[in-house]
């Protein structure tokens, strides 16, 4: 076979550039630009809405890594993501397990109560949400009022001790739906005869779990945490609209601190885009470096 | 075609009782927040706050007549609906393209291409905002629908690119090599051949990108803040939170109305939304 030339295979594959064009051209606007230009926006100072940017190399790195508001909010995106997630994954795997029987009639019912919350908008859950959890009659402690397990209503977002377990109980229930469609769609790859094989054979209980489903559903488990891990560290809307940080900045995740010194100026403060980029640029490649780790756990796992 | 463990047995009355029992609470429970803010669209202020119950003394049309007239929900809809639509179009088909000919043809440069799109996955939307709100100050598209359509359809994800190319890396070479013998061109082949057997993946590329444009909130936020007028759904009731602080009742007559249209949507194409959301584990 002759190979032809490499000009000879781009010029027979010209349909297959110009159908990748149109996708590429707006992945490159609105996802590659603005990498790069974060990069450069974090070595101005520039306030983002005037002309005046003035280059000042790593200034801006140097000023968030002394921001004590910067670690904190940057641990705080962590303990969002290790409370939350193991909840999701454990929480979501019973629910699938049981609303995966077939003999539940009510199982699809089910399925769709529980996704409900995923598909409504996210904004529109942090605001109710701050009805909800209201200490001035609020539908959560009026029922914890009324069945005596509370004497006094509780201030959950007003309070910097609950805020965040609040804030984080939120997001559980907005996006477990999804954690239970992945493992539904996980446990349907058990093979029938698995199960059928299993239930003769007599492993019955937990035997049956711990040594034929587990070992099965394991590769689904660690992307699922993957995934799960990631979308936890994206949490921007809902903590925006329930607290926007507060109170006292209790609950201010990293998204939440680059918006404020992006574009809030309400301290009276001007706001600082390019001192936001720099943060911005500390957490993605943070964030890229966590997610490469679990890359490469997730390969060695595949490889056993 | 589909597997299931049956531990609860039939013939176990009382342990099939007890479960769906324990699961009609969890789920009442679990959907009450919801319930709560469509009944309190309906109330007064003074019975929102007055007790638990989810049925209103007299149904108060009123709120929904404020919300979208007086706090201009009415105008966000359509902001929001415009949005919506055209970057579903856009989406479907830059990446229906995309993933055909990744699925279907070899050529020069194709790794590096998926090498980047994969990249693209791990990187946190909340540092790149920035410069998407001044590209598009610079294409002066800041103050118009325009710009915050193309940047909504401009965010997609990679999955839907998968979607796409796997699906059509399944389809029979033979239906191309006859489209080819009749003399139909890599465009009429791809329109009138390709795209019409690949349907449930349209339906459910479009069902996840309705559901990411309309309930989409940092961007929005973002590209309106000094544009009240192209505000979304999301962002106007955030705005009528600040504003209006007190009418209670009218701010959830705003959020029904975000969030009952696409609650519809998924009600009544529900496959599709289930299909999508678990192709990000199956790939």
């Amino acid at each position: 076979m002759n190979k032809k030339s490499l000009s000879q295979q781009i010029y027979e594959a010209r349909w297959c550039y110009l159908f990748v064009l149109p996708c590429s051209i707006l992945t490159g606007m609105f996802v590659l630009y603005p990498i790069g230009m974060s990069w450069y926006f974090s070595l101005l100072d520039w306030s983002g809405f005037t002309k005046d940017a003035k280059f000042i190399g790593l200034q801006n790195y140097a000023e968030a890594i002394n921001d004590p508001f910067f670690w904190n909010a940057f641990s705080r995106s962590f303990i969002f993501m290790f409370g939350t997630v193991p909840v999701k994954i454990i929480l979501g795997f019973i629910i699938a397990v049981f609303l995966n029987n077939q003999v539940l009639k009510l199982s699809p019912f089910f399925r769709t109560i529980i996704f409900m919350p995923v598909v409504t908008a996210i904004a529109i859950i942090g605001i109710v949400m701050t009805f909800i959890f209201s200490p001035f009659n609020g539908p959560a402690n009026k029922f914890l009022m009324a069945t005596n397990l509370t004497s006094g209503p509780i201030d959950f977002l007003g309070n910097p001790d609950t805020v965040l377990p609040t804030v984080m109980g939120v997001y559980v229930w907005k996006w477990l739906g999804i954690t239970m469609m992945y493992w539904l769609a996980a446990l349907q790859t058990v093979p029938q005869d698995v199960y059928d094989a299993a239930k003769i054979d007599g492993a019955q209980g937990y035997r049956l779990w711990i040594h034929i489903i587990l070992p099965i559903v394991l590769p689904f488990a660690i992307v699922i945490i993957l995934v799960e891990a990631v979308s936890a560290l994206n949490v921007f809307p809902l903590i925006e609209t329930m607290t926007a940080g507060g109170p006292f900045f209790s609950s201010e995740v990293m998204e939440v601190y680059i918006f404020r010194t992006a574009f809030v100026t309400d301290a009276g403060t001007m706001p600082r885009l390019g001192y936001a980029c720099a943060a911005g640029v500390f957490w993605g490649v943070a964030v890229l470096f966590i997610t490469a780790l679990q890359g490469f756990w997730m390969r060695r796992t595949r490889r056993i | 075609m589909s597997k299931y463990l049956n531990f609860i047995a039939e013939k176990n009355q009382l342990r099939y009782l007890t479960i769906t029992v324990f699961f009609l609470i969890f789920s009442f429970f679990w959907i009450y927040p919801l319930l709560w803010v469509l009944s309190a669209s309906l109330k007064t202020d003074f019975e929102i706050w007055g007790g638990l119950g989810l049925i209103p003394d007299k149904l108060i049309w009123e709120n929904f007549e404020r919300a979208w007239f007086g706090a201009n929900m009415g105008r966000y809809f359509f902001n929001t609906l415009i949005i919506t639509v055209v970057s579903v179009v856009i989406v479907v088909i830059t990446t229906g393209m995309f993933g055909y000919v990744i699925g279907r043809y070899a050529f020069p440069g194709k790794k590096i291409l998926i090498g980047i799109l994969i990249a693209t996955i791990f990187i946190p939307q909340g540092y790149t905002i920035i410069p998407v709100f001044d590209l598009l100050t610079d294409l002066k598209v800041s103050k118009n629908l325009i710009g915050l359509t193309i940047a909504t359809a401009g965010h997609t994800p990679v999955i839907y690119i998968l979607l796409f190319a796997g699906y059509f890396s399944r389809i029979p070479v033979e239906l191309e090599e006859a489209a080819k013998m009749d003399g139909a061109g890599f465009i009429r082949t791809f329109i009138m051949i390709m795209l019409p057997l690949t349907k449930p993946v349209v339906a459910t590329v479009s069902i996840l990108q309705v559901l990411h444009a309309w309930n989409d909130f940092l961007l929005p936020v973002v590209i309106t803040l000094g544009n009240p007028d192209i505000r979304t759904l999301s962002v106007g009731v955030y705005a009528f939170k600040g504003e209006y602080f007190v009418d209670w009742s009218g701010m959830a007559a705003a959020s029904v109305i975000t969030i009952l249209p696409i609650i519809v949507l998924f009600l009544f194409m529900q496959k599709y939304f289930v299909e999508g959301v678990q192709g990000a584990v199956k790939g």
